[in-house]
């Protein structure tokens, strides 16, 4: 128990180092890609927590992230960077003055987008399977429409521009490792437990005295949480945000992440986000024209992940890792020939 | 002491009525069994008992008991309709006819789910780990680990439920209800597929608990000799209707009760 936790704060401190080190040396390309990676970590942990730990098969991930990205946005950016923005319709008050510091400001584009999960899934949530997931994915195109039609606060169409960039990888990771903590916490507490009741049967969830409704929503409205924070993050790390970004093909990349990962693995959710991320990266090669008097082919590097899901989903249906989680005991275990004594060695 | 009745409950589902007026007494400390052939309506009664369907007609009264100035008093309360959730609150737990455990959670984590619905503290005091939530956490383990001594399943804590053989998936689903603090179990074929070895050691198992766990026992049972050997009362129903009730030996000589399983001679 205590080696383990000393393992967990010396990997933290390393990790610590090479924030640092990544900070000062890398080059902004690099920089930027380690950013999405911790990003996604966040985003796939929040859907995770709903698809795959409650079996809440949801597909609204976009719309939270909206409400979270712009929330963030409107409430950083600077007096006059919003007048720049706004120059059809003036941005409605208070919102024109008020200039908030980065945390509080994505703390409240996370608690927005949990108020919106709630108030959505209180009807929705009594669906099941794909009528669920219709109906989450229509909520999520329904909050782009709004968005794009509500000018004087979203700026319609033409999105924010200008958003400060505070998004640097001490922030990414620090809330990627905050959030990893929140996850691994809350799975293991009875609240999880009960979660998990909820996706292997309701029916004899519900006559264990567990409430299904009240444990939905409340899982619904933490995925929120941290997506809405996933979102606010993006927003400040590209430096611009418009209804478009927040498409279906947006909760497709985090679906994607942790289907491979693995329904129910936080681990798994974790490395899909790195492997995934930096692969679309390394993949663009395939966009460009690759023979000579072959034209280019936009998008063919999206048909790579494509096909792996549906290798993934045909032949290994439970991902990279499945439920299972990684842990000390069983990387020592690997390593060790002789089988470890019940909860690890003291 | 009754601890719960039906009034006429009566469920209709379109133009068939699966169980028409039920009246269910259940006394303090009683086995009471529910036999009948197939589609007589048992399970339905069972659902409309636990909140799974509302009655059509009728209602689900159960005694709550409550201490009001020192003094422990009993109050009627009219549970119809309520969820199932908030029924097993009340304390009525069950189980069910095909074995609904969590499958791929270990044996533990099955109990524990049970304990859930007793957790004071809310999500924020789980997650950051608050002294009220380690409290509770430690009191659920060990309250969860004594339950599966009692049923024999202490050593298999950590296996995964469906790896356990099928008797010993019956105990647990037991255990599971038992963990939800019940003053009334409700049984839906526990000896279901079970060799005569294992139906034995059910009923020992079953009278055992009753006494351990103040428990009064309501199930439905097909295994005539688990039912006439443990049951303090009976009722049969057939075609939704009650056609008998009483104690194991007016239930084996009545007329109607076998005509319901054996068929009735037509040349006679």
């Amino acid at each position: 128990m205590k080696r383990n936790t000393i393992f967990t704060i010396a990997a933290i401190i390393v990790l610590g180092i090479f924030v640092f080190v990544a900070n000062t040396t890398f080059d902004s390309y690099i920089l930027r890609i380690l950013n999405l990676c911790a990003i996604y970590t966040v985003l796939g942990l929040s859907m995770n927590l709903i698809n795959g730990f409650t079996g809440l098969f949801s597909l609204g991930h976009a719309g939270f992230m909206a409400v979270g990205a712009y929330a963030t946005a409107l409430l950083t950016m600077p007096i006059a960077t919003k007048q720049m923005n706004f120059f059809l319709v003036p941005l409605i008050s208070p919102l024109d003055k008020i200039v908030w510091p980065f945390l509080p400001a994505l703390l409240l584009g996370g608690l927005l987008s949990a108020f919106v999960a709630f108030l959505i899934g209180a009807p929705v949530l009594r669906l099941k399977g794909d009528y669920l997931a219709i109906a989450t994915l229509g909520f999520a195109e329904i909050i782009r429409v709004i968005f794009t039609n509500t000018q004087s606060i979203t700026n319609g169409a033409l999105g924010l521009k200008g958003i400060p960039g505070t998004t640097n990888l001490w922030w990414t990771f620090g809330i990627a490792l905050f959030t990893i903590f929140i996850m691994v916490s809350l799975i293991n507490s009875s609240y999880g437990r009960a979660f998990k009741a909820i996706r292997e049967d309701e029916i004899a969830a519900e006559s264990m005295g567990i409430s299904l409704f009240k444990h939905k929503v409340l899982s619904f409205a933490i995925g929120a949480f941290f997506a809405g924070v996933g979102g606010g993050l993006l927003g400040n790390l590209i430096g611009a945000v418009d209804p478009l970004m927040f498409r279906f093909f947006l909760t497709f990349n985090v679906l994607l992440i942790i289907v491979l990962g693995g329904m129910g693995s936080i681990t798994g959710t974790v490395i899909s986000a790195f492997v995934v991320t930096i692969a679309q990266e390394f993949l663009r090669f395939l966009d460009e024209p690759m023979f000579p008097g072959v034209p280019a082919l936009p998008g063919l590097r999206m048909v790579v992940f494509s096909a792996l899901l549906m290798i993934v989903v045909l032949f290994f249906r439970h991902g990279l890792m499945g439920t299972r989680e990684f842990s000390w005991d069983k990387l020592f275990g690997i390593f060790s020939k002789k089988p470890l004594a019940k909860g690890g060695t003291k | 002491m009754n601890v719960m009745k039906t009034d006429n409950i009566t469920m209709q589902f379109g133009g068939l009525t699966a169980v028409k007026n039920f009246n269910l007494e259940l006394n303090k400390g009683e086995i009471v069994a529910l036999i009948g052939p197939n589609g007589a309506g048992k399970t339905t009664a069972f659902n409309m008992i636990t909140g799974v369907y509302t009655p059509t007609k009728g209602r689900v009264l159960f005694n709550e008991k409550s201490i009001i100035e020192g003094k422990e008093a009993v109050k009627e309360k009219d549970i119809t309709g309520l969820r199932p959730d908030q029924i097993t609150g009340l304390g009525i737990a069950r189980t069910f006819q095909n074995i609904r455990l969590f499958k791929d959670l270990s044996v533990l984590d099955n109990v524990l789910i049970a304990n859930h619905l007793r957790v004071n503290s809310n999500v924020f005091e789980a997650i950051f780990k608050l002294p009220r939530y380690k409290r509770e956490e430690k009191q659920m383990i060990e309250k969860s680990l004594n339950l599966l001594e009692k049923v024999g399943l202490a050593e298999h804590r950590d296996e995964k439920s469906n790896s356990l053989p099928y008797g010993q998936q019956r105990r647990l689903e037991i255990a599971r209800a038992l963990a939800t603090d019940p003053s009334i179990l409700l049984l839906d074929e526990p000896a279901a597929g079970m060799n005569p070895k294992e139906t034995d050691d059910l009923t020992a198992f079953i009278k055992r608990i009753r006494d351990e766990f103040d428990l009064t026992v309501f199930m439905i049972e097909h295994h005539m000799q688990v039912v006439m050997g443990i049951s303090n009362r009976i009722y049969v129903l057939d075609y939704g209707i009650t056609i008998a009730q009483g104690n194991p030996y007016e239930i084996q000589n009545n007329q109607r009760v076998i005509e319901a399983y054996l068929g009735v001679d037509e040349d006679a």
